[in-house]
């Protein structure tokens, strides 16, 4: 049991693919601008990731070593079509928003990191697992700088008006604001780590 | 002709790819350590880039849609693209090894490489022409080399600047690029 929770909190915070592995950041930082969005990008990443390691753990032992990385691409590829269809059909306002960052999902290199160096090695059980940690720490990100830029920016959250339109600043809705806050994020993860580090070193 | 040139500037200035749209982050935060490395990968990737754009957009316009198979489009792409990036990278290391040993490194990263899915996306939802969607594909590209070139001056000085404690490393070249980004939303009134 504590082998699962292990694999499944790795990627909360410890391995977290945005703030300490850097991989997958261009999705992140384009489609938070609204907490709407957010939440619909890492449910949809969550998806993939959790199918194509799935389907890569089952077979891992039929792949060819030599074609694998073709194999791994179809395998992505097919199910980021699933999601893109899907949303298409029942969430298109979600899918105008998000544009070409659905079809992105293929190139996202968390999912190809993920699938190389853990599905393509371990039992289905511990691949269950180490997907929803890495959806999650992903998901959860993406909602933090959402709510930063969407508060601030438009001083909306999920669409309700929290601050007065006149109070809010525009920075944080433009690109230049996805950046800066996403550079806060990482200082913060940073800090943070620092911080347990040296709680270990007195203990 | 002016048509052309305004699809080149916006592509290029206007919506950079990098600072603009967020594409392509992993080689700007990656690949931006020295000038050098950042011109052998823009050339890189503009080349794959026009290629890339040169072959699928033939292959939607007259397999997949006469077909109906518009929803194998991120598959095919992305396996056109792959497999682009694999028979450059054997033609150049037969026919100009020393372009190769020079660009060849970059070469197989460029696969994962999201501007380059992106603009072969692009143009159809643009709706360009033939000759339009590679002008499209040269003006992304040359605004990613760019934003690299702009990110890799930006980091020699970095180096020797008293940066805060807190932005060390990483958070301060995420800084430099929002300030980046601010300067390049100057260019949005440009193009009426």
């Amino acid at each position: 049991m504590k082998k699962y929770l292990n694999l499944f909190t790795n990627g909360l915070i410890k391995e977290n693919p945005l703030l300490t592995l850097m991989i997958g950041l261009c999705s992140s930082l384009a489609i938070t601008t609204t907490v709407a969005n957010g939440i619909g990008m890492g449910l949809a990443m969550t998806f993939v990731l959790l199918m194509s390691e799935v389907i890569i753990s089952l077979f891992r032992k039929l792949i060819p070593d030599s074609i694998r990385i073709p194999v791994f691409i179809i395998v992505i590829a097919s199910f980021t079509t699933v999601v893109d269809l899907v949303m298409k059909a029942y969430t298109p306002d979600l899918s105008a928003a998000m544009g070409v960052f659905i079809p992105l999902i293929v190139v996202n290199c968390i999912i190809m990191g993920r699938v190389e160096s853990f599905a393509s090695k371990r039992p289905i059980d511990e691949v269950v697992f180490d997907a929803l940690g890495m959806g999650l720490g992903y998901t959860w990100v993406l909602v933090g700088i959402s709510v930063v830029r969407e508060l601030l920016g438009a001083g909306t959250l999920l669409g309700f008006r929290i601050i007065p339109e006149s109070y809010t600043i525009g920075f944080f809705a433009q690109s230049s604001g996805g950046f800066f806050v996403f550079s806060l994020f990482i200082a913060l993860n940073m800090g943070i780590k620092k911080m347990n580090e040296k709680k270990e070193v007195t203990r | 002709m002016n048509d052309l040139l305004k699809i080149f500037i916006s592509a290029m200035l206007i919506d950079n790819v990098v600072l603009m749209r967020f594409l392509a982050l992993c080689p700007f935060i990656g690949m931006s350590t020295d000038v050098k490395k950042s011109t052998g990968m823009g050339v890189a990737v503009m080349f794959v880039t026009v290629l890339a754009t040169a072959v699928t957009y033939p292959l939607y316009k007259f397999v997949l849609l006469p077909l109906h198979l518009e929803f194998l489009q991120i598959l095919t792409f992305i396996l056109v693209i792959a497999s682009l990036v694999q028979l450059v990278e054997f033609y150049l290391k037969k026919s100009a090894p020393a372009l190769y040993s020079s660009m060849g490194v970059y070469l197989a990263l460029i696969t994962t490489n999201c501007a380059i899915l992106a603009v072969t996306f692009d143009v159809f939802t643009k709706g360009y022409n033939f000759g339009e969607a590679l002008v499209y594909a040269i003006g992304v590209a040359a605004g990613f080399m760019m934003s690299l070139l702009l990110l890799a001056g930006i980091r020699e000085r970095i180096k020797i600047a008293p940066v805060p404690s807190f932005l060390k490393g990483t958070p301060i070249l995420f800084v430099a690029a929002a300030l980046l980004s601010m300067a390049f939303s100057g260019f949005a009134g440009l193009i009426k």
